[in-house]
């Protein structure tokens, strides 16, 4: 490393590193220690080490290495200093000296983890733990993000953050909780928490519910890359690559989203030419993983089928409506959701007119599980407004502008309101 | 983000069985994490074949080509949050050459793709 970088270039570079090598630090100690906040710990105290030294000595030639190497030597001290605890870390300590006398001196790429890590998975989106907290806990322990980057990431303290990641870490250590990989029907059992964690983190930067900006992008990129590692390591998971397939196709979208000055873009008025190719095959190619698997009719496939069927339009007068108003049907079968129905009552207005559309949504407005919910009378008011009734489009999307909590969304509303001529 | 990674080198000879092993044990990490999105590496330049546009002309060549000093050894596709984590990680690939084939000389080039990063991030 050259002398003369400044220390913020150094910071940055450590915490690149950081951010790469830490779940595989905080997996490998947990497989030692069989306690993964306390690995977590001893982890930080390993980039701490780095951010101490590395400004004096340089980075390291294999900083991966390097972090491994004083985070074991960490979690080694901890067992020494605590033999006694419990015979269990005890036997730990012998075989590890064991372990520790075989192992080659470039650990790095040497140690397969993958179970380790879909343990740790399971681990920081278990069920015990509150989903936000669920997702603050992946975001740091797997993606690596700083309490910083999640505050604002998520628009929230970083007082928050850091209390989140304290309480979720204390529910793991007081739960007694076997650290383990679950199997079979357990593991099928839990993997929807897990993977509605990664779909929180994605919507939350898809379409960001508070604040000025619409999109963060960021979020999404973690989520994705989130849902790639799960593929890797459960690859027999239907659902799993369904998800993928969702976060690549709407995620495919995400430069034609929004204007040059940050405002949304609806679907139908997107520059196609916009979307993003890579991203569309990468989500086709998984979508179609996820059927060859059998897992046709599952939440998130059925969802990135909906989402294919706009990737696949190249202009919007060719989107494929009665297969995505089957999709929604099935989807509202599956979820009893008055979401999943809004966006069935889209479709069939495409299909059959707006009066069918607003048939359905009137339907989904009696229910009144929707009611705050901005999208109800917007969607509402589109459909009014192409009816020509536009008294009444203009009270809902004036209804759903003072409803939307995001800036940037109520502006377009209000913009729409507006344009109601009487 | 997503960054190209191309590896460009004036050493003819194919990698060491070391290297390569090295080489793949990261690439399957890297895929395994979710940030390597695609990876290659290409054949000789004699087995391939250009396609020029100049002097207001198109011309196909088969080869032989004059041997440029600097030939594209592979490339990497990945997803990562941003440059400080594309040079941490070509600095990784790098010394990888350096530990598994000592002698060798090359450079690793990071170009983020266009279009791949959307607004406000």
């Amino acid at each position: 490393m050259p002398s003369g970088a400044a220390p913020s270039d150094f910071h940055r570079t450590i915490l690149a590193t950081w951010r790469i090598e830490q779940p595989r630090l905080i997996a490998s100690l947990a497989r030692m220690l069989r306690d993964v906040p306390l690995a977590e710990e001893l982890t930080q105290d390993a980039l701490v080490a780095a951010l101490e030294r590395w400004p004096e000595t340089g980075i390291p030639d294999r900083p991966g290495a390097w972090l491994m190497a004083t985070a074991r030597r960490r979690a080694q001290e901890h067992l020494r200093r605590a033999p006694m605890l419990n015979r269990k870390h005890g036997m730990i300590a012998a075989s590890l000296e064991a372990e520790q006398n075989a192992m080659p001196d470039d650990t790095s790429l040497d140690d397969d983890i993958g179970d380790e890590m879909l343990r740790l998975i399971f681990t920081a989106c278990h069920p015990l733990i509150p989903a936000k907290s669920r997702a603050t806990l992946a975001l740091r322990m797997i993606c690596g993000l700083t309490t910083e980057e999640i505050a604002r990431a998520f628009l929230i303290s970083e007082a928050t953050v850091a209390q989140r990641i304290v309480r979720a870490k204390r529910l793991l250590s007081e739960s007694g909780l076997v650290y383990e990989t679950p199997r079979g029907e357990e593991r099928d059992r839990r993997l929807p928490t897990v993977l509605e964690v990664i779909y929180l983190i994605f919507n939350e930067g898809y379409t960001a519910a508070r604040g000025d900006d619409w999109l963060r992008p960021q979020l999404c990129d973690e989520a994705r890359r989130l849902g790639r590692m799960l593929v890797a390591l459960a690859p027999d998971q239907p659902e799993v690559h369904g998800l993928v397939a969702l976060m690549e196709l709407n995620g495919s979208r995400n430069a034609a989203r929004t204007s040059p000055e940050g405002d949304p873009i609806l679907l139908m008025d997107q520059d196609r030419r916009r979307w993003d190719a890579l991203q569309i095959r990468r989500g086709l190619d998984a979508l179609a993983r996820a059927r060859a698997l059998g897992g046709g009719a599952g939440f998130y496939v059925l969802q990135a089928a909906i989402a294919a069927c706009h990737a696949r339009a190249a202009a919007p007068e060719e989107t494929d409506w009665p297969s995505i108003a089957a999709l929604y049907a099935q989807l509202s079968v599956l979820t009893n959701s008055p979401v999943v129905e809004l966006n069935r009552a889209v479709a069939a207005a495409m299909i059959a007119g707006p009066a069918a559309g607003l048939a359905i949504v009137d339907a989904v407005a009696e229910s009144s599980a929707l009611r705050g919910y901005h999208l109800l009378p917007a969607v509402r008011g589109d459909l009014l407004q192409r009816l020509g009734r536009v008294a009444e489009a203009r009270l809902a999307f004036a209804d759903a502008a003072a409803l939307a909590t995001n800036a940037r969304e109520r502006t377009l509303l209000e913009r729409r309101a507006a344009a109601c001529e009487p | 983000m997503r960054y190209l990674f191309v590896v460009t080198s004036n050493h003819v000879a194919q990698p060491s069985p070391e290297l390569m092993e090295a080489m793949h044990k990261m690439a399957q990490r890297e895929i395994q994490a979710g940030r390597m999105l695609d990876d290659g590496g290409l054949l000789p330049q004699a087995m391939g074949a250009q396609v020029r546009v100049g002097n207001g002309e198109l011309n196909v060549i088969d080869g032989p080509f004059i041997e440029a000093k600097e030939m594209i050894g592979g490339y990497a596709i990945f997803d990562l949050p941003g440059p400080d984590e594309a040079l941490a990680s070509a600095r990784e690939f790098m010394q990888l050459h350096r530990d598994f084939m000592p002698g060798w000389e090359g450079t690793c080039e990071i170009r983020g793709i266009a279009g791949s990063m959307t607004h406000g991030s």
